[in-house]
Parts: structure tokens; C-alpha cells; sequence
């Protein structure tokens, strides 16, 4: 039971796939324009992890080890075709949003990475808490980054308006602002862990 | 089918909507191999081609399997199975057809197979030109000259911020910024002079 916690937990801070592995970024980039879009990316991309995780796990031994990398490619895609489906029939809106990051869950670092580093080499409870936690993490990270960009950008949190008065600096709403974000969010963390060591 | 849709496709998928500094195609490979300008064009070329080639196939599943069946839902899967077949397929053809090329940018083309910017790309054909299950009049050549300007964007991306990074390495930065963190910000500049780029649309 500790060892499922620890699984689940590792993924939120200390391996934080954004962060500290810096995996998956595009998605990430693209959708953190407003905190709405990124919680809508994180969801989806933890339903894949999660899914995609246990069922490599599930069936490891099955899998031949030269063709492992596109069996595993069809079961992530499952389940992103899965979300897509879901997210076009329930949330229109935020599937025209995210448009075709959505799909492109399929090539997205992280769901392979767990694959490939984690699920293939775990049972299959350990894997679900793994994917579970690195989805969270992935979402945690999503939501500081849009937070910042839509604060910044447009003034707003949700739609919500924050402080009377300020003036948004669009730039932060372009894609110019969503690399200065990130880059100096990756700096702010090395920084701690140099402090750290 | 005129020369104007293929100028307007050129400079929207060139400049304005350069894969790399504005729709974030394809960031991991642009930041891990932006090192030095050899390996950086080696890769684009790898890139362009691979593109170029799953334009074509790609549309081709999309037309002649997915759309008379009704299957178009299978568009995700379908797609990355391909594209991952195809490019295990060139990787086994260059090893065995020149040892040469393949050390120069055999040891990329795995990477490209989950490299976004090529499922991107396809993915965004069929969007722009299948309009509700139809065709657009000559989208097969839109499609192909589409992924030929994007892996012209993506090398254009690569050429400029391998060049400066190759000059960074002589520069005394901050410890906590060097390589991923000074990458991006260094990204962040060019996508902003890319964004002057945007007047040109319509």
C-alpha cells in the first residue's frame, strides 16, 4: 500500500513530467492560453495515461519485445480516439479549443515515456497509480502555466476578472509568451534545486 | 487550384504559422538538437522528408479507406500506425542502401515517429481540406505542398536557433538557465519577431 502512494505521489513533484523530466511540452504550450483549456488538456491526457498504462501493464509479457513500441502506440491511440469521441460529444466547445492537440496525445512524451520506462516493468496496479500521478502532475503543471499566461495575457482566471484596473500584456496570450513562461519557470525550478544540493 | 492558394499556403505555413515558434510542433526535437547547426539540418532534412511522404500517404488512407467506409473515427489510429510503419520502412532502407546516410540522420528518424509535427501535419490537412467528408478540389496537391512548407517552417526554425546557440556556448549565462531554460526564452524572442509575420494574413 505505501509503495502505491509513493507511485502516485512521485509524479507530482519530484518527477514532474513538465517540469523536472520536461516531457510533452507542445500540448502543453498550445493549450495553456486559459486555465479552462489547460484543466480540459489535463483531463484528457490522465484518462490516456491512465488507461494506456494499466493495459501495457496487463499485457507485457504478451508483447514481443522488437514490436513493443507500436503495440503500445495502438493502445494509447485507443484511448485518445476514446477521449476525442467523448470530448466531441460532450464538450463541443473545448474540443474546438483544443483542436488538433487532442489527437495529438498519441505522440505526446509522457504517455509513451510511462510506457516505455514504467508500465512495461510494473504490475498493473503500481502502473495505474503511476499513470494517475504523472497525470496529475502533468495537470498541476498545466494549470500554473495557463494561470500565469491568462492573468498576464488577459486579466482574467477563469473568466474572472482579478484585479480591477489591470492592463493585460497580450503578449502573454501569443505563443512568444508561452515559451518565455516556460523557459523561465524551468529556470525558477532549477534554481530551487541547485539551492537544494 | 491557383497559385495564390499555394503562395497563401506558403507563407502561412512558413511564417505565420511557423510549426515550431507558433502552433509548438515538434518543441522536443527543436530544443534537444538545436545544439550545433550540423546535426540540427541533418534532422530537418530527416523531418521534411518523412512529412512530405506522410502527406501523401496519409491522404491517401484518408480518402480511399477511412472515407468511403465511414471510418473516418479511426482517423488517430490509423494515421500514427502508418506513419510509424512508414518511417521504421525508410529507416531499414537506408541502412541497407547507404551506410553513409544512415550514420548522418539515421539515428533521427525514430525520434520522428512521435515527433508531433508529423501527425500534425496530416492531421491538419484533413481538417483544411476535407471540408464536411468532401474533398477540396486538387487537396491532394495542397496537402503534399502543405507538409513540403511546414518541413520548410521546421528547418527555417532549426537553422536559426542552432546558430544561436552554437554562439551561447562561449557565453557566460546564469547556472540555473543554461540549455532548456535559455532555449525557450531564446524561442520566445524569435516567435516574437515572427508574430510581424502576421499582417500578412488576409
Amino acid at each position: 500500500m505505501k509503495n502505491l502512494v509513493k507511485e502516485f505521489t512521485k509524479g507530482i513533484i519530484k518527477e514532474n513530467p513538465t517540469f523536472i523530466l520536461v516531457l510533452g511540452l507542445c500540448p502543453t504550450l498550445a493549450v495553456s492560453v486559459s486555465v479552462a483549456n489547460g484543466i480540459g488538456m489535463g483531463i484528457a491526457a490522465t484518462f490516456v495515461l491512465l488507461g494506456s498504462s494499466a493495459i501495457v501493464a496487463l499485457v507485457r509479457d504478451f508483447i514481443p519485445d522488437k514490436i513493443r513500441i507500436p503495440c503500445y502506440i495502438v493502445i494509447i491511440a485507443t484511448f485518445v480516439t476514446i477521449a476525442e469521441l467523448c470530448m466531441k460529444a460532450y464538450s463541443p466547445v473545448l474540443d474546438r479549443a483544443l483542436g488538433i492537440y487532442v489527437p495529438l496525445i498519441v505522440v505526446n512524451c509522457i504517455v509513451l515515456g510511462r510506457a516505455e520506462a514504467f508500465a512495461c516493468k510494473n504490475s498493473m496496479a503500481r502502473s495505474f497509480f503511476d499513470g494517475l500521478g504523472m497525470g496529475l502532475g502533468f495537470t498541476l503543471a498545466l494549470i500554473l502555466i495557463s494561470g500565469i499566461r491568462e492573468f498576464l495575457g488577459s486579466g482574467q482566471i477563469l473568466g474572472h476578472a482579478l484585479i480591477k484596473g489591470f492592463e493585460p500584456i497580450f503578449v502573454f496570450g501569443m505563443p512568444s509568451g508561452a515559451l518565455l513562461v516556460i523557459g523561465l519557470l524551468l529556470g525558477f525550478f532549477n534554481l530551487l534545486k541547485n539551492r537544494k544540493a | 487550384m491557383n497559385i495564390q492558394e499555394f503562395l497563401t499556403i506558403f507563407i502561412s505555413a512558413v511564417f505565420i504559422y511557423n510549426v515550431i515558434l507558433s502552433r509548438f510542433l515538434g518543441l522536443c526535437s527543436f530544443i534537444a538538437i538545436s545544439k550545433e547547426t550540423k546535426p540540427a539540418l541533418a534532422m530537418s532534412f530527416a523531418v521534411m522528408f518523412v512529412i512530405v511522404s506522410s502527406s501523401m500517404i496519409t491522404w491517401f488512407v484518408y480518402r480511399f479507406m477511412l472515407l468511403p467506409f465511414n471510418l473516418t473515427y479511426l482517423r488517430t489510429i490509423s494515421f500514427i500506425l502508418v506513419i510509424a510503419t512508414f518511417v521504421q520502412f525508410v529507416e531499414m532502407v537506408v541502412r541497407k542502401v547507404s551506410p553513409q546516410l544512415y550514420r548522418a540522420f539515421g539515428i533521427y528518424l525514430p525520434l520522428i515517429t512521435v515527433n508531433c509535427a508529423v501527425l500534425g501535419v496530416a492531421v491538419l490537412n484533413i481538417d483544411m481540406f476535407f471540408l464536411n467528408g468532401k474533398q477540396v478540389a486538387g487537396s491532394f496537391y495542397y496537402s503534399v505542398f502543405q507538409g513540403l512548407c511546414v518541413g520548410l517552417g521546421y528547418t527555417l526554425a532549426m537553422l536559426l536557433m542552432s546558430g544561436i546557440r552554437e554562439r551561447l556556448q562561449l557565453c557566460n549565462v546564469p547556472k540555473s538557465l543554461k540549455d532548456f531554460p535559455l532555449a525557450f526564452i531564446i524561442g520566445s524572442i524569435l516567435s516574437l519577431s515572427f508574430m510581424g509575420f502576421s499582417g500578412f494574413s488576409r
